[in-house]
């Protein structure tokens, strides 16, 4: 015996919300990118809980998946971000007024 | 209490605490190597919840791969005036706190009221060969949609991180 299931997935919306505040608040786009990919860990952490509580395989496929799109989300996210550096000079979002919004 | 799960609440506490250190430094280099160690516990977990190929992957991919871009990354960008201090940013932080701490009082409530979050997870192992198997007999077509995305994602990355000079003597080809 672990824990309840629902200490996982208790950690899994902890982790989650963590995640969501650090690319909300943050002003830095790296650092925008890494609430992200927090968000991404906390939502396969809790199917890797499911797959065990229910002793099918499915949730770990999907985790998976989740580690594929959260690689390439990263490879293009990070190419974003070097690309808008090279043309305004800045990663701050903060930064980023061209249309004066 | 048993072993396993004093190891989970350890377990637990690392990742959260070295998920929160991350959050707040204001050195961006700081930040990630806090989250390499987050992500290499959370690995630990998927090992503890039965999924050890999962967990060679998280240790492989998040905290390998993807830390190690981001460190790149980090290093080769110049340096610029770090961010303003937390405590001017204030107006910033406190409605995304209230919000975020109403809705884990919403999700707390709903997990504790339904029976099935207080069943105990006894430990299990898929193997990774079980694994392997179970993907390519029912999840093949997914692999493949996925091996589709990574490929996109590497003429993506390939194309915006072209140099403009280059481009343009491209476009003029």
């Amino acid at each position: 015996m672990i824990v309840p299931y629902g200490n996982v997935l208790l950690l899994a919306i902890i982790l989650f919300l963590l995640g969501a505040v650090c690319s909300i608040v943050r002003r830095n786009l790296l650092m925008i990118l890494i609430g992200v990919e927090i968000m991404l860990n906390a939502a396969g952490l809790a199917f890797v809980g499911a797959s065990l509580k229910w002793r099918l395989l499915d949730g770990q496929a999907f985790v998976l998946f989740i580690f594929a799109v959260a690689a390439s989300e990263v490879a293009i996210g990070l190419a974003l971000i070097v690309y808008s550096q090279r043309r305004t000079g800045s990663v701050n979002a903060d930064h980023y007024s061209r249309m004066k919004g | 209490m048993t072993l396993y799960s004093v190891i989970f609440y350890v377990l637990a506490a690392i990742i959260l605490a070295s998920t929160v250190l991350a959050i707040i430094q204001r050195l961006l280099v700081n930040a990630v190597v806090y989250l390499i160690l987050s992500f290499f516990a959370t690995g630990l977990l998927f090992y503890l919840l039965g999924a050890p190929f999962l967990a060679v992957l998280e240790v492989i991919i998040y905290a390998g791969a993807i830390m190690v871009l981001f460190l790149f990354i980090v290093m080769t960008l110049p340096i610029e005036q770090p961010e303003r201090r937390i405590m001017e940013t204030i107006g910033q932080w406190l409605p995304v706190v209230i919000l975020s701490g109403i809705s884990f009082f919403i999700a707390g409530i709903l997990i504790f009221e339904t029976a099935g979050s207080r069943i105990n997870l006894n430990t299990g192992m898929a193997t990774p060969a079980a694994f392997g198997q179970f993907i390519f007999k029912g999840y093949w077509f997914p692999v493949e949609i996925a091996s589709f995305l990574l490929l996109i994602g590497l003429v993506g990355a390939l194309y915006l991180g072209r140099r403009e000079s280059e481009k343009r003597s491209e476009d003029r080809q």
